[in-house]
């Protein structure tokens, strides 16, 4: 009886132990990739400092314009110089970076959710309501992303949240290949069939079974377009079509240090140093990610 | 003692597509009675998986189509019932266990959740979730598995013990009727065995009827209460297992099929399989669907479909034995 109790107590313990090893495991993978480590690292800095913005310099300081103080190169003061207004542009960047990393992260997510359903329903439901998404998506891919957010920017207004509305339509259709792509293997699979003849309905099958299954691809996916949505997101401000002036992004940073790039070229350079570390953070974190977790690569 | 679960009369399914139709389902009728076994034997693409799809209609969409026949389950036309109302049956009253434990187990739930899925979807009376938790332990016990392990994954277990948990699924919600496809061709045979006599234990033990979906006769032996032998969508020969393996006539098929067992106690140094290949089932041969292969075959084979020879329980659908055409 008591070496009865001693061997439940033992296997319960072992499970518990491999439960953890799930996530354990596609962490030991993805830790062996020293890039990835990398990307990783420096992304959570940039987001650490982005989200101190207003601990290292009050929102006042990157709007208040100071024309004494135009114009100056780096120095102890202002670590990253001054804009063309006097403002320091470290602060600059700092707030710039938290609507730059808000957009790409939300745009990431909101059209993953889309992308996430419609390529599940066409997946699984096959035609004709496959070929009907399938060939709205085509449509919207055929047209450039940048013009297609322009198109909708120039029709709504230029503000942060139609911005975020016009990038996350234009990469919708990319999401629905790739979650389609994963549900037409598992759908054709036995255990889908096991779950029907066990009287499992459609939402639930697709929820609780498909899903999970399409995951990996989605994530990686989710994560590499971040960084296209930050470059995006910047092209569209330096375009004027973001965000509005005074409120700084890393893009419109840019756009206004155009007419100095010959006097003070250092002032395109910062704000360029921050959308190229944080679009290559995020890569190297899709990539990183993708060998983690494709289990055909264990170990 | 005739109380009949189920009664499957003159049942046809086609698989159509745009290039072809594939007559996978021919007329087919056969019975079962509550807590009997009945075999299921033929060659690969003799239509067995095709049928048990059929009864828990599950035939591909837009490409399976019942063509004719009725199902009667429990005194339920199956094939006129919404799709709604079909849910409730699958798992409930009518499970599944599938052919490859390999892929038949989701591999991102754990094996407790697959399990306690049919249960929490066919709860009438409301059962609780430590209810239900318990049901699961106690049919992972009944089927030999620690109720400890119900939290690991399908990829922990051996290929045995998978299709221990398949047969669990199916067994949760205390079916009336199990239709097993070929529950042990993915298993090697010290599993198949044990797998075999647990499913036979749990049959007399919560009284289910079985159908066993096989190409193995040895299975049939120990297993089944009824055999019926299926050749290219029809039902050539069926009766009661003492009909099939020791009655005194039968169809020239299956008398192949028993030449193509090997024997331990026979002399025999060669098995004498059935010559030729099963008929295409988009183009299918006049007359008898075996007589291209049939070693007794006749002018009127090829162009007569025979009637049934019945002899008690026993009916074989051939020439030979229909002298004269009557039924």
């Amino acid at each position: 009886m008591a070496t009865e109790k001693m061997q439940k107590h033992e296997t319960q313990t072992a499970i518990t132990m491999k439960k953890q090893s799930q996530l354990k495991e596609i962490w030991r993978r993805y830790k062996k990739n020293r890039l990835a480590m990398i990307g990783l690292i420096s992304m959570l800095v940039l987001i650490v400092l982005v989200l101190a913005a207003d601990l290292i310099e009050p929102y006042e300081v990157c709007i208040t314009m100071n024309l004494r103080e135009k114009l100056l190169p780096p120095s102890a003061e202002h670590l990253f110089g001054t804009d063309g207004y006097g403002r320091d542009i470290l602060a600059r960047c700092l707030h710039g970076g938290r609507v730059s990393l808000f957009i790409g992260f939300t745009c990431s997510i909101v059209s993953m959710f889309f992308g996430a359903i419609f390529g599940m329903i066409a997946g699984y439901y096959g035609d004709p309501l496959d070929n009907i998404i399938m060939r709205i998506m085509d449509v919207l891919s055929a047209i450039p992303n940048i013009l297609l957010a322009l198109a909708i920017v120039a029709a709504l207004g230029s503000s942060i949240f139609n911005l975020i509305m016009a990038l996350t339509i234009s990469h919708i259709p990319g999401f629905a290949r790739v979650v389609r792509s994963s549900v037409l293997g598992i759908t054709g699979q036995e255990y889908i069939e096991a779950a029907r003849a066990g009287g499992t309905g459609d939402a639930r099958i697709l929820r609780k079974h498909i899903l999970p299954n399409a995951l990996g691809p989605l994530i990686v996916q989710t994560t590499m377009s971040v960084s296209s949505m930050i470059l995006a997101a910047a092209s569209m401000s330096f375009l004027g079509l973001g965000v509005n002036p005074p409120q700084p992004e890393w893009g419109s940073i840019i756009s206004e240090a155009r007419e100095f790039l010959r006097t003070n070229p250092t002032m395109i350079l910062f704000p360029g140093i921050c959308i190229i570390l944080a679009s290559l953070s995020m890569n190297l974190i899709g990539d990183g990610l993708r060998d983690a977790l494709d289990p055909r690569l264990k170990s | 003692m005739s109380d009949v679960l189920l009664q499957v009369r003159d049942l046809s399914v086609i698989y159509k597509t745009d290039l072809e139709t594939v007559h996978a389902v021919n007329g087919i009728s056969f019975s079962l009675e509550r807590g009997k076994t009945l075999g299921l034997v033929g060659e690969t693409g003799a239509g067995k998986t095709t049928t048990a799809l059929t009864l828990m209609r599950l035939l591909p969409e837009r490409i399976g189509i019942v063509e004719q026949g009725e199902i009667e389950f429990e005194g339920q036309e199956l094939l006129a019932l919404p799709e709604n109302e079909m849910r409730e049956i699958r798992g409930e009253k009518i499970a599944m266990i599938f052919q490859d434990p390999m892929t038949s187990l989701n591999p991102v739930l754990t094996v407790g959740e697959q399990i306690g899925e049919a249960l929490s979807l066919h709860n009438f009376s409301k059962k609780s979730k430590e209810e239900i938790e318990a049901r699961v332990d106690e049919v992972l016990t009944l089927v030999g598995i620690p109720a400890g392990r119900k939290k690991d994954y399908p990829h922990q277990f051996s290929g045995g013990m998978k299709q221990r948990v398949v047969i669990a699924m199916a067994l949760a919600c205390e079916p009336d009727l199990l239709i097993a496809d070929e529950p042990t061709t993915a298993l090697d045979v010290t599993i198949q065995a044990q797998v075999l006599l647990m499913m036979r234990d749990l049959r007399d033990r919560l009284g289910t009827s079985m159908i066993m979906i096989t190409h193995d006769l040895g299975v049939v032996a120990q297993t089944c209460d009824t055999v019926a032998v299926m050749y290219a969508g029809e039902i050539i020969e069926q009766g009661t297992l003492l009909d099939i393996f020791k009655g005194e006539r039968h169809h020239p098929y299956t008398t192949g099929l028993f030449g193509s067992i090997p024997s331990l106690r026979g002399h025999s140094k060669r098995l004498s399989p059935i010559a030729g290949l099963m008929p295409d089932p988009t183009n299918l041969p006049d007359g008898c669907r075996f007589w291209p292969r049939c070693p007794h075959c006749t002018e009127r084979c090829k162009t007569e479909h025979p009637g049934t020879y019945v002899d008690g329980t026993h009916q074989v659908c051939c020439h030979l034995f229909t002298e004269g055409g009557s039924k």
